[in-house]
């Protein structure tokens, strides 16, 4: 579903990917751990059109994404991804069915109808059915991030890119979230990539933990092996730091 | 003779207060030129295209760095007869002075855009929103109400400068004074009430201004 092969990418003089190279498999579930500064937010960033791709190509369901041949092009194949940030990036001058409806109605051309019964059910999927006519502000952290799901949700995406979803969030909301996380992960068939510092989650939620360094990828292993039994010596004492406290 | 006559100061009321309609017109429609042109200005630069973006950079400079009065001159006597056209003073005078405001208003609309995070941009991208969606639906409503005040303060500057016209014939409140004063040779009548009506209009306008601020 997505294929990285050799990019790079640089911030002035600084490379921060260098010569990355991965596939993540259609439904599969892929997390990227990693000291900060290593790269992996840029990643999703890339997938997501916000960052410039400085070499190489990514290519999204056989579409490709950093060499659009044109914008027509890029929109549709863009539309097949969706993010959900670290500050919910809610839009304050709507409401939450604003948010919701917003998308489906100008981007994929849903009646307004169908727009807020899509609305409706993924409110109740998220908890938040009767905070419809809500504004973001009016919502503590947890329920903003949970409606910021759901608006990602309503475009129907192929992929989902979790940016440190509840980084934001008070310690006591973050397992609600992460549970939402878990139960849309195994009810859809949805290609996840996800940057976290929730090691308990990427465990549960992975298929797959691809460990970052320097712009590298220097451990790419299911959770089970990843957490359990590191070979690299930068994943022992990382995760040994991020477990430890 | 009194300092003051009370009854020739209801004597040239009428006509004041008749020129002050024309005042508020021209603050009106000025006002529309430069509130929305100042936008336009203001989205234009974000898009940074190649040759306009210079071209409206140097334009807004050269308007914000020279007279108001020199431009309705340059307006009025070497723009409009090079291009062959006859505007009335009204519309010159108008025209004037929404574009000069429209470069001040444009910098406060671009301080507003820029005071919207990040962060809605690119939520906007991740919904793959349409960029006219993009500004009309996420960041106009956010950038425009923030800076209302500042706008309103421009709206009350340009109606306290619209009596520059008169030196291109507009008939606005004070040269309706000027005009009532050159008639009797008496002055402090006509200018002292085109200074009251003045102020009767600005300080509540001023007011309600620093109402919006508060309640931001």
């Amino acid at each position: 579903m997505i294929v990285f092969d050799r990019v790079e990418k640089r911030f002035g003089d600084t490379v921060v990917l260098h010569d990355l190279s991965f596939t993540v498999a259609a439904g599969e579930h892929v997390t990227l751990i990693g000291p900060s500064g290593s790269g992996k937010t840029t990643i999703l960033r890339m997938l997501m059109t916000l960052e410039t791709v400085d070499g190489g190509t990514i290519t999204v369901g056989g579409q490709p994404l950093s060499h659009a041949p044109n914008e027509r092009a890029l929109r549709a194949v863009r539309r097949r991804i969706g993010m959900v940030f670290q500050q919910f990036n809610l839009f304050p001058n709507m409401t939450v069915r604003g948010n919701l409806i917003e998308g489906p109605c100008r981007v994929l051309g849903l009646s307004k109808d169908e727009a807020n019964a899509r609305a409706a059910d993924l409110l109740d999927l998220v908890g938040l059915a009767d905070r419809i006519d809500a504004h973001p502000t009016q919502l503590s952290g947890g329920q903003q991030q949970r409606v910021a799901i759901a608006r990602a949700l309503a475009m129907r995406p192929d992929v989902l890119l979790l940016d440190e979803v509840t980084s934001a969030l008070d310690p006591e909301l973050v397992a609600g979230v992460l549970s939402l996380l878990k139960d849309i992960g195994e009810s859809t068939d949805i290609t996840f990539l996800c940057v976290t510092h929730e090691m308990g989650f990427a465990r549960d939620f992975s298929d797959r933990v691809m460990m970052f360094d320097g712009g590298r990828v220097i451990e790419d292993a299911p959770p089970d092996q990843l957490f359990s039994s590191p070979e690299h010596e930068r994943t022992k004492s990382f995760l040994h730091a991020v477990l430890d406290h | 003779m009194p300092l003051w006559d009370w009854n020739y100061a209801w004597s040239i009321l009428p006509d004041l207060l008749l020129a002050l309609v024309t005042t508020i017109e021209i603050t009106i429609i000025g006002s529309v030129i430069a509130l929305v042109l100042g936008l336009v200005f203001a989205v234009l630069r974000r898009a940074r295209i190649p040759v306009l973006d210079q071209i409206l950079w140097a334009f807004i400079e050269v308007v914000r760095s020279t007279p108001l009065l020199v431009q309705v001159f340059f307006l009025a006597f070497a723009v409009l007869p090079a291009l062959g056209l006859q505007w009335s003073a009204f519309v010159i005078g108008v025209v004037a002075l929404g574009v000069h405001y429209a470069t001040y208003t444009s910098e406060v609309y671009r301080a507003g855009i820029e005071a919207v995070p990040v962060g809605q941009w690119e939520a906007a991208t991740a919904l793959s929103l349409p960029s006219t969606r993009v500004w009309i639906g996420v960041v106009l409503p956010q950038a425009v109400p923030r800076v209302l005040p500042a706008l309103g303060n421009y709206v009350i500057s340009m109606f306290k400068e619209a009596p520059l016209l008169l030196a291109i014939g507009v008939v606005e409140v004070v040269n309706a004074a000027r005009e009532a004063g050159s008639q009797t040779f008496r002055y402090v009548e006509p200018y002292t009430l085109a200074g009251v009506l003045f102020l009767l209009l600005s300080y509540p306008a001023s007011l309600l201004v620093r109402r919006l601020e508060r309640n931001r």
